[in-house]
């Protein structure tokens, strides 16, 4: 029962990694097949990740109501809205001028929209406590967010013409170099975990037992 | 009067959004949580049109490609990950996705590593490469632990954290922005939209 439940997957995941590594570097016709294979189950496949999403989603929220936990009635409010929403979509279809369009856009969207329109506040009273320049680092990065930030509003041009300028040159030279340096680092580490997971030494995908 | 009815509920929904600026509220979760529910529902169709449509149904009951059955029926295997007992053939599933980490090894390395390499080792011709070398150098030396930062060596990984504070600002000031614009916005539908003060 071990060799299905654990070493199949294991190695099915160390055989279809290693064929992949093998597309990469070997420009052949079998290679380029093997690609179109995989991307072919993958996407017939993820359809029911989807589901799975949407039967964990479920089963969180219909806890909530069986449990009676505070505020339980809200979860309520997330399945009608759910129902309502994919039954739209469903029935009366997706086109513009349909209920799930107009869902869409007077619910979905500015309800977003507002919601991450308030992070402005939160940001200025998080800036307040980050900027205070208690460091050179600290002022350092409170120069440059000011620049950023008053180079793309009237005033900044208002102030000086070489604000746009200093802000531009900010952006496509040291933070170019900040970008670059951590690009290689997400790359190096991106590749050593990839090689861990190849080497079935990272096993936390699998879950336990 | 669907546009009308349309903008009265919009405007609910962002006056409720924003009274939490004051306090956690019920008018805020309410609108919270039926945020959560319909961006789910919206995304249902949509999966079910673009995703299982054209790559499950259409291949297995149109074109007759009963291969697809396997994969999908290998797919269906997620559905198990909520069992007690057959949790683990929703393994089948995700180790067929994780297969993919081998196509990272080598992208990752070229995308990330080597093309920002050679974007780095160009001619310094003048001032500003030589400031970007100099930054991305810097920063990798003080992301290298293998050697304790002290001496002339902190000095060069001091470099790095000031060349990446002001990356960090940067980026912090766009972000700023952004949430500001999306902000105005929101004021100029409530002022403009619902309200009428504004044309």
């Amino acid at each position: 029962m071990k060799l299905i439940k654990n070493r199949l997957p294991l190695a099915i995941v160390i055989v279809l990694g290693f064929l992949f590594v093998g597309y990469a570097f070997v420009p052949h016709r079998i290679a380029e097949d093997y690609r179109n294979w995989f991307l072919t189950w993958s996407r017939s496949m993820s359809p029911f990740a989807v589901l799975l999403g949407i039967m964990s989603f479920s089963k969180n929220h219909w806890t909530r109501i069986k449990r009676k936990v505070p505020n339980w009635y809200f979860s309520v409010v997330t399945f009608i809205g759910l129902v309502f929403t994919a039954f739209a979509g469903f029935y009366w279809g997706r086109e513009a001028g349909t209920i799930y369009m107009w869902i869409f856009e007077n619910i979905q969207i500015p309800t977003g929209a507002t919601i991450f329109s308030l992070l402005a506040f939160y940001i200025a009273s998080a800036s307040y406590k980050a900027f205070r320049a208690r460091s050179a680092e600290a002022t350092v990065l409170l120069v440059a967010a000011v620049i950023v930030m008053i180079a793309q509003v009237p005033l900044g041009m208002a102030i000086s013409r070489w604000i746009p300028d200093i802000s531009q040159w900010i952006l496509s030279v040291p933070n170019m170099a900040a970008t670059r340096a951590i690009f290689i680092g997400v790359g190096l580490g991106g590749m050593s975990v990839s090689v861990r997971i190849l080497l079935g030494i990272e096993r936390t995908y699998l879950g336990s037992d | 009067m669907f546009e009308v009815i349309g903008t009265w509920v919009a405007a609910f929904c962002t006056l409720s959004i924003f009274s939490f600026l004051y306090k956690d509220n019920p008018f805020y979760r309410f609108v919270e949580h039926l945020f959560i529910g319909v961006s789910v529902g919206y995304g249902l169709p949509i999966v079910y049109h673009n995703v299982f449509i054209p790559y499950v149904y259409t291949p297995i009951f149109l074109r007759h490609e009963f291969i697809i059955i396997i994969p999908s029926l290998i797919g269906f295997l997620f559905v198990f990950r909520f069992h007690s007992k057959l949790s683990w053939l929703s393994r089948y599933p995700i180790t067929f996705s994780m297969g993919m980490v081998g196509l990272g090894v080598p992208m990752s390395l070229h995308a990330n590593t080597l093309v920002q390499m050679r974007s780095s080792m160009l001619p310094l011709t003048n001032i500003n490469l030589v400031v970007i070398f100099v930054g991305t150098v810097t920063i990798l030396f003080y992301f290298f632990f293998s050697k304790a930062h002290e001496g002339t060596y902190k000095s060069f990984t001091r470099i790095g954290v000031w060349y990446m504070m002001i990356g960090f600002g940067a980026s912090f000031g766009y972000t700023v922005m952004a949430r500001l614009s999306l902000l105005i916005g929101r004021i100029q539908f409530l002022v403009g939209d619902w309200l009428g003060l504004i044309q």
